[in-house]
């Protein structure tokens, strides 16, 4: 049954080619685990997208009881955290994974900086990856502000003034981002949220896309 | 791939009517153990993830994630922390080369030069050697910049007193929070007589907060005429019948 649908499906998409780009590839001995114990520092990457994936579907859920707004920002937080059915959990699997994906993307970046694995011919590869680096503290700091409690109002501020800073555009970047070259409030909550939920997210899918096809063209670097 | 005439398609489209066979490429004389990603190695990825992922759930139930009280921009005296993982380049602007008229040092040029450098490593290090002896000036540089990270780090966050923070910084829940009929006759007497000194939200200014005070009708209307404490007499200017409402009004937004 199930093969006649895949039949169905491959006759008419072809879609055997794509299958086998994605899921037909070799795992080599040096990077496998179960041959060497040491090969666990591989999996550092493989666990930073794990945390990620964590991170989209939890902050997909946390987005059906928040609402970006001063007046109901903390509230909706609040009701989530005491009263909704697991909550609490989610909002704790998205707060603490923040942490764990800056961890795991740390470990991985120093195993591919110590392996030296950025050489020729995957220059590329470490860009893009070090532009994930910098999309993922992005999101980072815009979510620290989304609860919209003391310590994000504050650090925000902090944040945004040390923006204000930069010679020549740094009143540009902190306008672009406050939406107000005063005041921290309504419509900085609401840039922060378009940032944090759509902007970044999409630099970070297209990076990822680019990050994952350039390993699978190039294949992974091979033992020291 | 077939070429050239005689290929046939399905219908009109691009899609070969030929269907190819859909066997796993063979991996057995590919050097050392290598193993097929499909199905063999994911079903250990698999398992191994699951364990991580049991091990992040009882961290996340261990420790609720932390809510503070709600944003109030008046609140002097909260001292900022950003989160964890931005306090090395908080704490490097509280040193006298990266701050005040130096500033650009320690926003622009320290970070740039250390994320500039990781951006643009493998310009820097182009040699062929991988191995970490063989390209001692990188390996050198990153361990310094990974010293200097945490030392900040954790001067930063050493001086902080975690619990007394999150003690000080407890949500309050917003059923604790009174609701004002600011539409109400009540509200408008108010307006007129006491809102000067006891603030828009009755949460006090020159005078106290007129929230969680327990006095009747009878003894706040009485106050409203005769004044108490610092308070001068004389302060209501209406009928007595404006006064039972203004001390009704006050009494209701207590009993909540």
């Amino acid at each position: 049954m199930l093969q006649k649908i895949y039949d169905w499906i491959d006759e008419r998409i072809d879609i055997t080619p794509i299958w086998r780009d994605i899921a037909d590839h070799e795992v080599p001995e040096h990077v496998n685990p179960a041959h060497h114990f040491s090969a666990f520092v591989y999996c550092f990457g493989g666990l930073t997208f794990f945390v990620v994936v964590i991170q989209i579907l939890s902050g997909m859920f946390l987005t059906m009881y928040y609402v970006p707004d001063i007046e109901n920002a903390w509230r909706s937080v609040y009701y989530l955290q005491t009263e909704v059915a697991h909550g609490q959990i989610v909002r704790g699997m998205h707060h603490w994974g923040a942490s764990v994906v800056i961890v795991m993307l740390l470990l991985h970046t120093l195993r591919v900086f110590f392996q030296g694995a950025y050489k020729k011919p995957r220059e590329l590869n470490w860009i893009v990856g070090v532009l994930l680096f910098f999309t993922i503290l992005g999101l980072g700091f815009t979510g620290y502000l989304l609860p919209w409690d003391n310590k994000a109002y504050f650090a925000t501020e902090v944040g945004l003034n040390i923006a204000q800073d930069v010679p020549i555009i740094g009143d540009e970047i902190k306008t672009l981002l406050s939406g107000d070259e005063e005041i921290v409030g309504a419509q900085t909550l609401a840039r922060f949220f378009a940032i944090h939920v759509f902007f970044l997210p999409a630099g970070l899918f297209a990076l990822l896309g680019v990050h994952f096809i350039l390993i699978r063209r190039q294949g992974i670097s091979g033992p020291l | 791939m077939h070429k050239g005439k005689g290929m046939k398609f399905v219908g009109d489209s691009r899609i070969s009517s030929e269907r190819k066979s859909n066997i796993p490429k063979d991996y057995s004389e590919y050097p050392g153990r290598t193993e097929a990603f499909w199905p063999n190695f994911l079903l250990k990825e698999w398992l191994a993830g699951s364990v991580f992922l049991v091990g992040f759930l009882s961290m996340t139930l261990a420790h609720p994630a932390p809510l503070e009280k709600m944003a109030d921009p008046t609140a002097a005296g909260y001292i900022p922390l950003p989160d964890w993982y931005f306090l090395f380049l908080y704490e490097l602007l509280k040193y006298d080369f990266a701050s005040g008229p130096y500033i650009l040092f320690g926003i622009i040029i320290i970070p740039g030069l250390a994320f500039g450098g990781l951006l643009l490593a493998p310009f820097l290090d182009n040699g062929p050697g991988r191995r970490p002896h063989q390209r001692p000036i990188a390996v050198g540089m990153m361990l310094l910049a990974l010293t200097s990270t945490i030392w900040l780090t954790y001067k930063s966050a050493s001086h902080v007193d975690w619990e007394q923070r999150a003690d000080a910084n407890k949500p309050v829940p917003p059923s604790e929070e009174v609701q004002i009929d600011k539409e109400s006759e009540g509200y408008a007497l108010y307006e007129n007589n006491c809102m000067s000194c006891h603030g828009e939200d009755m949460g006090g200014t020159a005078g106290p907060a007129l929230i969680g005070i327990d006095y009747s009708a009878d003894e706040i209307a009485t106050i409203a005429k005769e004044g108490i404490g610092s308070m001068p007499p004389g302060q209501f200017s209406g009928s007595d019948e404006e006064l039972q409402k203004l001390a009704d009004f006050i009494v209701s937004v207590n009993e909540q």
